[in-house]
Formats: structure tokens, C-alpha cells, sequence
């Protein structure tokens, strides 16, 4: 393929048929330029980074299956009396969507696989972008330069939320018909113009006869539109920013250490889209996923206990779960003005998912606030390198998870044999504690992970053998690191507090004040990383433990 | 490892690597060398290697074909179970993940084993160069000034007042999406028509309910009689009107004033919808007498008039005044004294304007 890196093509001939029909290709309307930039350019690889792989390749995949979908869904809300060949819902009364949807199902061939990958790759597709995202958090990826992709990438969370849940209650089944009651009932408690607006959605009362035709035309252009956007400017920021590594021997933050995209790294990353397919596939044939002719068309009367709604959906239903109604005799609802006032469905609907998305969408910049860092980041840090945003990271998540049990609480106290109340109340209370408990224990842990770094970087790693030395004293053998090994457990930076700095008036203001507390709390815990001299003098001495006692004094572990 | 040559100049004293400035570290190696793979070296492992890859695009070929068997050998036709489907579900399912499985792990294991595997380091380059971020700045800055925005506020002020009003059209025109409100929400089917009183019916069967036929424990899942024969909004109708019925002893019922004619003969009706936000409540505790909404948990307590005793509900369930008719069935004596389901922001001038 360098064949086209030449200028002068009229006597450069490639070698092979692929060099000589992008020559061709080139020669009428250019692009040489292109795959010159591309053709080789340097990508890291590290397992972490398939997340944001998934991700694409299942979005593919929606976008295949759910065309097929398309042309034998109807999303009409019209009554219609079941045809098809599944005789248990012989000739019950439907809508014209839920009896496609089933048509779909037993009528068409392939069409069940069909629903079936759409449905798989549709949890995949948030799956894979939320653990996508804690890997960017964790690693530090977002910051500078990279502050603005880590705001689409939050983006396109919410929107495949929102994706994933249009497409759910397309089939107008019990299920998805009883998911959108809720979400009335949701915006019914929006303040002033919450009834307004339920009316607008669903073209008068709940359920009516449009809410799917609208849901149809977000799910399948609007939203899918605005993925694809997100997806493109997503690329276009990694391709521009280069992708980040991960810090080790040869790699700095003014270089890409990895391998170059043509052959290696297009085969594995194209090679394993269809290992996605594969296992989407696998997914939709073996395990059924929505069995909607199971739960029967929409009627507002009749429910299911122990239903779920889609995984991504969870933490908000937990968090409607855990807000007590009525706290003592004080009912939580108030009518204040003549007017009423939903707080036992407001906050939780709105609070814990405003705060998570907005502590989100501004990480970065408090991060960059705090730690007065206005650097360029291309190298990663391990978590365990950076203990105070790690801990930060897990406090969210274990929060987010708390909330996401708890729409599970029903299933948790059948499976246990618990109380289901007694479950609300722990999970009420770990509410509240857990994140503390998982800044605290991250924070710990993540610190004594950096201990050990240090401890293997100056002594070696502990090989499992024990020998007796001539005084009759037992040690262990440490094996000493190649200095390659070595230079990963050491080579980053751990910044200590930032003292308040006087702005340009040479005063220090009260924010600024603020800034050198947060930054006090950020830094105050830290381990340096093992220096050349500490390892000498951890060699200086023969014989095992005495060296490691000497050096365990000599720590510069600042508290 | 501040990247000083990215045109972002740092200020001295903001990066915050203090306190590590003074102490040596440790020298970067450089890329570990390349180590060779068997089949760099060994032709056998090679060969081998290709094999294998070969033999992963030829399961792929296996997969596509169990794919177009089992699509048209397997018939759906009119006797057709649902074995039948989930048979043939099942082998689509494989032989897709055969024919995508096979290629992918082919051109994996290929690129691992067969395609060179040094690792090379590549230089980043400024996004942009120091020369170009000073020259955008400063034509933004001279474009700002050129307008004069800043030294006529009169311009830059109606200029803002009509953009903000500007998109209130484009909001206005959704006006149409649905009907105004107004108070259909306080409204359901249970309202005495011409003077004559709604029976209580089975759901879903539409058969009226007899007084005799509820026994001391039972519960009944209710609509309003004439409900099933409705053409258009049945479901709207449904989605307000759904009722539960029991029959308690009577002296555990302990209405208020008020409500003391509101059951009959220990049986009581409570709309099904949650206060919450909109459930069916479905489940009836016979022996604690409690309803449990199966979204959230709600429990509401029928002896004391369904009034909240957990979770996330804040309001009773409405209850429906039943009586019996001449011929003994049951019916509604009134619409409920309140909107049904969940709270909106005009309710309470609704419950008023019910109670009026
Ligand atoms: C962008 C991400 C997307 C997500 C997360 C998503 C998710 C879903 C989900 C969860 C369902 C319910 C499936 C079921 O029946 O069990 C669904 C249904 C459907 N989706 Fe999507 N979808 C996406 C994109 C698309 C696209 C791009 C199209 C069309 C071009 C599409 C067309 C459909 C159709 C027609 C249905 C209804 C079919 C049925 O339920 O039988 N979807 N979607
Ligand atoms: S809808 Fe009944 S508890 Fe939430």
C-alpha cells in the first residue's frame, strides 16, 4: 500500500491488486493525502479500551436489525382482533402494534431472531457505554484535551437511554404499556405544567391512541439521527486528539505507543465486530429476551408482580422505590397555594438523576479547578494512582447501584427470604451511607495498592519461596524487576496539595481559598512513587529483611 | 510531564507536581524490546497458525449454511407451535453466531499470530500551532470589535429580547399535539347517567356483580357495567375506572363519619389505580387486609380506608360509595369524591369542585 505514499505515480507501480486500485482510485479523485494520515497511524491497545468498541459495533447492529424491524412493524394504536398463528391470544382484542409485533414474532421467519438480536444489542449498546464511560472516569481520559468528547460521550448515554426506552414500548405490550403509566404518572407531577404536558404527549388521556406513532418517529429517526451525529464528532475527537495509553516503559504524553492501524489493529478491531455479532447472536438465539406474547396486549388493569423494566431504567424506578410517601404522619405530597406539590415523586424522579448527570457533564472542569492542572493528558493514570478521583468514581457508582437494587427490592426479599420492607429500610439507609462507605474503602484500598507498587518496584516480587538463611532465620525470596516492569509501578506523578495562589492583584480570594481545601482534601493522602535512590539504598544492604525494614523507615509517604 | 510544546503555555506554579520537582526519578526505558512469537521463528507454527485461521472462516461457512436451513426447511406455516419457532430461532441464532464467530476469531487470531506485532511509537502533534491559536484569537476578537456589539448596547440588547421571544412560535405550535386538560382528569365513568346508577361489573367479562355473591374474603377485579361496549376511548375509560371490591367483616372496616354509607354490608370498593404514579394495584393480602401495588410497594390499609402504611404513595386510594340496586346487584352510588391515580398540579381545585 505505500505504493500510493509516492508522489510520482505515473512510473511508481504498485505491487499488489489492492495497491493498484487505490491508485487508481487516487489518480481521479485524490485521497492519497488521507490514507497517507491514516492508513498507518499508531492505536494502543488494552483490553479496556473494547468498551467504547462494543458500543459502535452494537449500535451497527441496531441499526441493521431495526431496519428489518421497520418494515413489518405497525405503530398503529388502532383495536384490532389477533389473527396469527399463536393460539392463545386467538382473536383477543389488541392494538394493530402489539398484533405486528407478534406477527413478527411467529409469522415471519427469522423474524423472532430479528427482535431478539434488536433487543440484545439494544442492552449491550447502553451496557457498553456506560462501562465505557467508568473507564474514561477511572483512567483520567477525560481531561485536557478531551473535556469536550467526554461531554458528547455523556451525551449519547442519555440518548441511548432514551433510545432504549422509546423502543420498548413500542410493542404495546402489558409490560411496556404499564412502563409508560409510570412515566405519566411521572410527569403528572411536574409542577405547573406537568398535566399540560402528559395531555400534549399523549394526545389527551393515558394511554390514547398516538402515544406509539410518536414514540415510533423519536425512536426510529429522531434519536437514532442524533446518535449518529454524537458517534461522528465522538470519532472525529478521538481521530483529532489521538487515542490515550496507558502509562509504561516508552510511553509519554508526546507520543502513541501501539500498532498501526493497517493491517494489525484494523483486523483485530474489525475482526471483532463480528465477535460482537457473533455473541449478540448466540444471545438472541438461546436466551429469550421480552417474551411479549407471554404478558398479553395493554389494559390498565391487570400487572405482574416481580416484572423489571430494561436494566438502564432501573435506578430511577429504585429511586421512586425508596422515597417514603408519607415520613411519620407528615405526608411527603403537600398542597401549598391551592396547588399540589408531588415531592415524594419529584425528587426522586428528578434529584438523583439530575445530580449524577450533572456532577458528569462538569467533572472535568472541577477536577481542573481543584487541581489547578491545565496540562495536556495523554497518558492515563491507573486508578489506583489517583486515590481521591477513584474514590469519587465509586461513591457515584455504588450510589447509582443502591438505587439500582432497590428496583429490585421485591426480588431480593423472595430470593433471601427477607422482609420486602426491611429491604427498603437497608437500602434507604445505604442511600445515604453507602457512598461514604465506598469513598472511605477506595480510597484505602486504593492507597495500599500504591503501597505495594512501591514495595515490588524497591524489592522485588515475592516469588513463594522460602529459604533459611545460616542464622537459622526463614525469608522469602524476592525477585528483582526488570527495570521495564519497574517503570510501570513507577513512573507517575503524585501531586501534593496546591496551596492557595494569590491572583494577579496578589490577593487570595475566598474561591481561591476554597480551591486550596478541596485541593488539601484531593492530594492530602498520597504515596510517592519509588525513587532511584530509595531502590539504592534498598539494595545497599544484603539479605532480605533488614533492607526492606530500612527502606519501610525512609517512605516518603507524606500524610 | 507537562506537554510544554502544544502551545499551551504553563504558568509556573499551577502545575501541581510540588514536592517532586527536587527528587530524582526514575529514567524511562524506552519500549521493551520486541520479543518473537513461535511463529515468527518456527515455519511449522506458521503453517499451523494459518491453519487454524482457515479452519475458523470455514466454520463461518458451516454457520451460514445451518442459517439457511433452518430458514427454509423449518415451515411456520399453519401448524406451526411455538416449538417450531423457538426450534428455529434457536438455529438461526447459532448458525449466525457460527458464520459471524468464524470470520471474527479467524481475523483475529490471524492478526495475532501471523501480522507483524511491533509495537511503534509515533509522535503527537499539536492539535493546532502556537502561531495559528494566537491568529484565530485575535480575528475572533477583531470580528467581535468590528460589530461594535460592545459599544452599542442598544443594538446588542434588542438583539437579545428578540432572540429570546423568537422561539416561542416554534413552541406554540405544538399547541395542537393535545387537548387542553381542563378537568377530564377528575372524571371518570362511574357517575350516575340519566339518573341511573352504574353497576359494579367483573373485569374483564363486563357480568354485573350481585351483593350475594361476594362472600367474606373475596375480592373482585371491577369496571363499570357498559364499559366493554364502548367503541371509541375504551381504554382511557379503563385507565380511570378500574375498581377493586372486598368484603370484610364489617366491623373492621372503621369508616369515618361521613363515609358510613359508602360500603355495604362489609363490602367496600377502592379505585385499583395508584396514588403513586398510576400502577394497577393488584394484590390483595386477605389475611392483613392490606392492597399492595406491585410497582413501588405501596401498601395501603383497607381498615383504616386504604391509607398509606408503606412506601412511596403519599394519598389513600379513593374510595367508590357503593349501595345495592332493586335486583340486588351492586352499584355506584357516585362518581369518586376525588381524581383517581396520581397527583397533578390542579387537583385539589378538582376535589373541591367534586365536593361542591
Ligand atoms: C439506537 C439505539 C436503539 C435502541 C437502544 C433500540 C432499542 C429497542 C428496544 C429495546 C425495542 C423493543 C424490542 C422488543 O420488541 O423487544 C425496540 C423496538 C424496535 N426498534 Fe429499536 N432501538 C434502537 C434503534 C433502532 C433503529 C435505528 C431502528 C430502525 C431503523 C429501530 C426500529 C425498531 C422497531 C421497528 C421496533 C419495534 C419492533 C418490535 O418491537 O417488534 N430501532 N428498539
Ligand atoms: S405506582 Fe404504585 S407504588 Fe408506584
Amino acid at each position: 500500500m505505500s505504493a500510493t505514499t509516492t508522489p510520482d505515480a505515473s512510473v511508481f507501480v504498485a505491487e499488489t491488486k489492492g495497491g493498484r486500485i487505490t491508485d487508481f482510485v487516487d489518480q481521479r479523485v485524490g485521497g492519497s493525502g488521507i490514507l497517507r494520515e491514516f492508513g498507518r497511524k499508531v492505536f494502543p491497545d488494552h483490553w479496556s479500551f473494547m468498551f467504547g468498541e462494543v458500543a459502535l459495533y452494537s449500535f451497527v447492529i441496531l441499526l441493521l436489525s431495526g431496519t428489518f424491524l421497520t418494515f413489518f412493524f405497525d405503530p398503529s394504536m388502532a383495536e384490532t382482533r389477533y389473527a396469527g398463528s399463536y393460539l392463545p391470544l386467538k382473536n383477543v382484542e389488541m392494538s394493530v402494534a402489539y398484533s405486528s409485533s407478534l406477527d413478527i414474532s411467529f409469522d415471519v421467519r427469522g423474524g423472532l431472531f430479528m427482535r431478539q438480536v434488536h433487543h440484545w444489542a439494544a442492552l449491550l449498546f447502553v451496557a457498553s457505554v456506560s462501562v465505557h464511560m467508568l473507564r474514561v472516569f477511572f483512567t483520567g481520559a477525560f481531561r485536557k484535551p478531551r473535556e469536550l468528547n467526554w461531554v458528547v460521550g455523556g451525551v449519547l448515554l442519555i440518548l441511548s437511554m432514551a433510545a432504549g426506552f422509546t423502543g420498548y414500548s413500542l410493542p404495546d405490550d402489558l409490560l411496556s404499556g404499564n412502563g409508560l403509566r409510570i412515566i405519566d404518572g411521572v410527569i403528572k407531577s411536574i409542577p405547573v405544567v406537568g398535566t399540560y404536558i402528559s395531555f400534549f404527549l399523549f394526545g389527551g388521556e393515558f394511554p390514547g391512541t398516538v402515544i406509539i406513532s410518536r414514540l415510533y418517529m423519536l425512536h426510529i429517526l429522531l434519536v437514532p439521527a442524533l446518535i449518529l451525529l454524537m458517534i461522528v464528532m465522538h470519532l472525529f475527537m478521538v481521530v483529532v486528539h489521538k487515542h490515550t495509553q496507558y502509562p509504561g516503559p516508552g510511553r509519554n504524553d508526546g507520543n502513541v505507543v501501539g500498532y498501526p492501524l493497517g493491517p494489525v489493529y484494523a483486523a483485530k478491531a474489525g475482526g471483532f465486530f463480528f465477535i460482537v455479532f457473533g455473541v449478540v447472536a448466540l444471545m438472541a438465539g438461546f436466551f429469550t429476551i421480552n417474551p411479549i406474547w407471554n404478558y398479553g396486549p395493554y389494559d390498565p388493569s391487570p400487572v405482574s408482580a416481580g416484572t423489571q423494566p430494561d436494566w438502564y431504567i432501573g435506578f430511577v424506578d429504585g429511586a421512586l422505590r425508596l422515597m417514603p410517601g408519607i415520613i411519620g404522619n407528615w405526608q411527603v405530597e403537600q398542597v401549598w397555594f391551592g396547588h399540589v406539590f408531588s415531592f415524594n415523586v419529584l425528587l426522586p424522579a428528578l434529584v438523583p438523576a439530575g445530580i449524577i448527570f450533572t456532577v458528569l457533564f462538569t467533572y472535568p472542569w472541577i477536577e481542573r479547578w481543584i487541581t489547578r492542572d491545565n496540562r495536556e493528558h495523554h497518558v492515563l493514570d491507573r486508578p489506583r494512582n489517583a486515590p481521591t478521583r477513584t474514590a469519587i468514581g465509586m461513591a457515584g457508582f455504588t450510589w447509582y447501584c443502591v438505587m439500582w437494587a432497590a428496583a429490585g427490592s421485591d426480588l431480593i426479599a423472595t430470593h433471601f427470604h427477607v422482609a420486602l420492607n426491611d429491604v427498603t429500610y437497608w437500602l434507604r439507609a445505604l442511600f445515604f451511607i453507602g457512598p461514604v462507605i465506598a469513598f472511605i474503602v477506595t480510597k484505602r484500598v486504593a492507597l495500599a495498592l500504591q503501597r505495594k507498587d512501591r514495595e515490588i518496584a524497591l524489592h522485588g516480587r515475592e516469588t513463594g519461596r522460602i529459604v533459611r538463611l545460616p542464622h537459622g532465620e526463614f525469608i522469602e525470596v524476592h525477585a528483582p524487576l526488570d527495570e521495564y516492569k519497574r517503570y510501570k509501578l513507577v513512573g507517575f506523578e503524585s501531586p501534593s496539595p496546591l496551596p492557595a495562589v494569590p491572583n494577579d492583584h496578589g490577593v487570595v480570594d475566598k474561591k481561591e481559598k476554597r480551591r486550596a481545601k478541596l485541593s488539601q482534601w484531593f492530594f492530602e493522602d498520597r504515596v510517592a512513587p519509588a525513587t532511584p535512590a530509595e531502590l539504592e539504598a534498598a539494595h545497599g544492604h544484603h539479605g532480605g529483611h533488614e533492607a526492606i525494614e530500612a527502606a519501610e523507615s525512609q517512605k516518603t509517604l507524606s500524610r | 510531564m507537562g506537554n510544554h510544546s502544544d502551545g499551551s503555555p504553563n504558568h509556573s506554579g499551577t502545575v501541581a507536581t510540588a514536592g517532586q520537582s527536587e527528587v530524582a526519578k526514575f529514567q524511562d526505558p524506552g519500549i521493551p524490546p520486541h520479543r518473537l512469537r513461535l511463529a515468527d521463528t518456527d515455519p511449522r507454527a506458521a503453517k499451523r497458525a494459518e491453519r487454524q485461521v482457515a479452519l475458523l472462516f470455514g466454520s463461518s461457512v458451516v454457520g451460514t449454511v445451518i442459517f439457511l436451513v433452518a430458514y427454509f426447511a423449518i415451515d411456520l406455516g399453519a401448524d406451526s407451535t411455538i416449538g417450531t419457532v423457538r426450534l428455529q430461532n434457536a438455529l438461526l441464532g447459532l448458525g449466525t453466531a457460527f458464520a459471524m464467530l468464524g470470520i471474527g476469531t479467524g481475523i483475529v487470531h490471524w492478526a495475532k499470530a501471523l501480522m507483524p506485532d511491533h509495537e511503534v511509537s509515533e509522535e503527537r502533534h499539536a492539535i493546532r500551532t502556537e502561531e495559528d491559536r494566537q491568529a484565530a484569537v485575535r480575528i475572533v476578537d477583531d470580528i467581535v470589535e468590528e460589530t461594535g456589539i460592545k459599544r452599542r448596547p442598544l443594538i446588542r440588547n434588542t438583539l437579545l429580547g428578540a432572540v429570546a421571544l423568537a422561539p416561542l412560535p416554534a413552541l406554540a405550535i405544538f399547541g395542537d399535539l393535545g387537548p387542553r386538560p381542563d378537568d377530564k382528569l377528575a372524571h371518570t365513568m362511574w357517575a350516575p347517567q340519566d339518573g341511573k346508577l352504574k353497576r359494579l361489573a367483573r373485569d374483564p367479562d363486563g357480568t354485573p356483580i350481585k351483593a350475594a355473591d361476594v362472600t367474606i374474603g373475596s375480592a373482585f377485579h371491577v369496571i363499570p357495567e357498559g364499559l366493554n361496549e364502548m367503541h371509541e376511548g375504551k381504554l382511557d375509560e379503563k385507565a380511570k375506572s378500574v375498581v377493586l371490591l372486598m368484603r370484610l367483616n364489617p366491623e373492621e372496616l372503621n369508616p369515618s363519619p361521613e363515609r358510613a354509607d359508602w360500603a355495604y354490608n362489609g363490602i367496600v370498593a377502592y379505585s385499583k389505580i395508584c396514588t403513586h404514579v398510576g400502577c394497577p394495584v393488584a394484590l390483595y393480602e386477605q389475611q392483613t387486609h392490606h392492597l399492595l401495588c406491585p410497582c413501588h410497594q405501596s401498601t395501603f390499609d383497607l381498615t383504616q380506608q386504604c391509607k398509606v402504611i408503606f412506601g412511596p404513595a403519599s394519598r389513600p386510594l379513593p374510595q367508590l360509595p357503593i349501595a345495592v340496586d332493586s335486583e340486588g346487584y351492586l352499584v355506584a352510588t357516585s362518581d369518586f369524591h376525588e381524581p383517581v391515580g396520581p397527583s397533578y398540579w390542579e387537583r385539589e381545585e378538582h376535589v373541591r369542585n367534586n365536593n361542591a
